[in-house]
């Protein structure tokens, strides 16, 4: 339970950090909050031969709202996204899917970015990026680009970073007035990885459901404005469209089970925030 | 750009309880065993070792964090706080680690001094902190032996203690 050997890079400067990842590319892991990678090193699921840290830079450690925006930077801790003042009006989805998220002394250290970066298939961050259509900013010392959240994550623990890129930022878009937003989980023990995790964005033009936990990424569905009664085999159809696969924590079917009740649970919540919103 | 190479020792300056300390050690050293191994503070105890107990629970920059979470080289400039500061001299126990005797919060004890800074910190940040918040802070520690029930009434006696002026 001890990491194997690294060499440890302490770059300046968002410069320096890209041109660490131009030299040393899949050589490199970076580490801000440290509060996945770590316990990969420990258990040497990863053995990356260079550590690059991006903790100590205050311009990438900072939450700018531009443009109906959070921009959250590569050094931003979870806690401090957390504690953002007015959180629940600026993006109640975020407000409270980020409380589901490991424990106050691992949020007190971990990103956001690097919740992203990890992808984990039913890690909150990731699923809210999704529901929310948000976008991942990338960076190499050459060109900068911005992905869409659902084109970024490519599968259990894979994403679209090359390996000289930095995910410098992700953008999760504000509330716009008349959306409700409803986020809930399954988990044997609170703070635990969800065996099943849902979130439900309604507004005046339809609503959304996002799955996570059960097929390999978070999985978004858009389910119009329709009325209430083909809910129950929308979710189902939904349910079974998930690659659900019996683990260790549950079988498929009680995951699929899961997605329908807590899916339903969900979209009626944001739904009667989204109708006392607009009355 | 600083490079600290895999197969050196490196020098690494941060504050624990209030008191500079700089130690040599490889960039992949855990926090955890620079604290018991290299500074001698046994106090923080070892469970795990991939975040999941809380034994190693320090306070960091205030806040409680993983000691076997943070790499050696992490922890420059790091403003970190031990078990070992909460008394405030030898033989008389803080208010909250009184709570912890009086109220029966600890059995075997491996768990408790990660227990009791997250509990620290919690009612430095949160003086009013209600059962809910407590037993929420405490879902980051795993205790085998108590039940958790005697610990969260500790805990409510050292909030009750606290608020009424006593340190």
């Amino acid at each position: 339970m001890k990491p194997a050997r690294f060499s440890f890079v302490r770059p300046q400067s968002r410069q320096e950090i890209l041109d660490a990842l131009t030299e040393h590319g899949s050589d490199a892991s970076v580490i801000a909050g440290g509060q996945t990678l770590v316990p990969m090193l420990n258990m040497r699921l990863a053995r990356p031969k260079v550590l690059i840290d991006a903790a100590r830079l205050p311009d990438l450690a900072r939450i700018e709202e531009e443009k109906g925006e959070l921009r959250i930077g590569c050094a931003v801790r979870q806690a401090q996204l957390e504690q953002l003042p007015n959180l629940v009006s600026k993006q109640p989805l975020l407000a409270r899917a980020i409380p589901f998220i490991g424990h106050v002394q691992t949020r007190a250290r971990g990103t956001v970015c690097g919740s992203i970066a990890h992808a984990d298939p039913s890690a909150e961050l990731p699923l809210c990026l999704i529901a929310l259509q948000g976008k991942v900013h990338l960076r190499t010392r050459r060109k900068a680009r911005t992905v869409r959240a659902e084109d970024f994550f490519l599968g259990m623990m894979s994403t679209g970073r090359e390996p000289d890129e930095l995910i410098e930022a992700v953008s999760y878009p504000t509330a716009a007035p008349g959306t409700g937003f409803a986020f809930q989980e399954i988990g044997r023990r609170h703070g635990d990885f969800a065996i099943v995790a849902v979130a439900a964005v309604a507004s005046g033009d339809g609503v959304s459901l996002t799955v996570g936990g059960v097929d390999d990424v978070a999985r978004r569905f858009d389910l119009g404005a329709g009325r209430d009664d083909g809910l129950d085999d929308a979710l189902n159809d939904i349910a079974w469209s998930l690659n659900a696969r019996d683990d260790l924590h549950a079988s498929a079917a009680y995951r699929r089970e899961i997605t329908r009740r807590l899916g339903s649970h969900v979209i009626h919540q944001a739904k009667a925030e989204a109708a006392r919103c607009q009355s | 750009m600083p490079v600290l190479n895999a197969t050196s020792r490196h020098e690494v300056t941060f504050r624990v309880n209030g008191t500079e300390r700089t130690v040599r050690v490889e960039n992949r050293m855990l926090l955890s065993d620079v604290l018991r191994h290299e500074i001698g503070l046994t106090g923080t105890h070892v469970g795990c070792e991939h975040g999941v107990c809380g034994a190693c629970t320090v306070q960091i920059d205030g806040a409680p964090a993983r000691a076997c979470l943070v790499l050696a080289a992490q922890a420059e400039g790091m403003n970190i706080r031990t078990v070992e500061a909460l008394a405030a001299e030898t033989g008389r126990l803080s208010v909250l680690q009184q709570a912890f005797r009086d109220h029966h919060g600890l059995q075997c004890g491996f768990c408790t001094s990660g227990i009791l800074m997250t509990l620290d910190a919690l009612l430095a940040a949160e003086p009013d902190a209600s059962e809910g918040v407590i037993r929420d802070a405490l879902s980051g520690n795993l205790c085998r032996c108590t039940g958790y029930e005697p610990i969260v009434r500790a805990a409510l006696a050292a909030r009750d203690t606290l608020r009424k002026g006593g340190n």
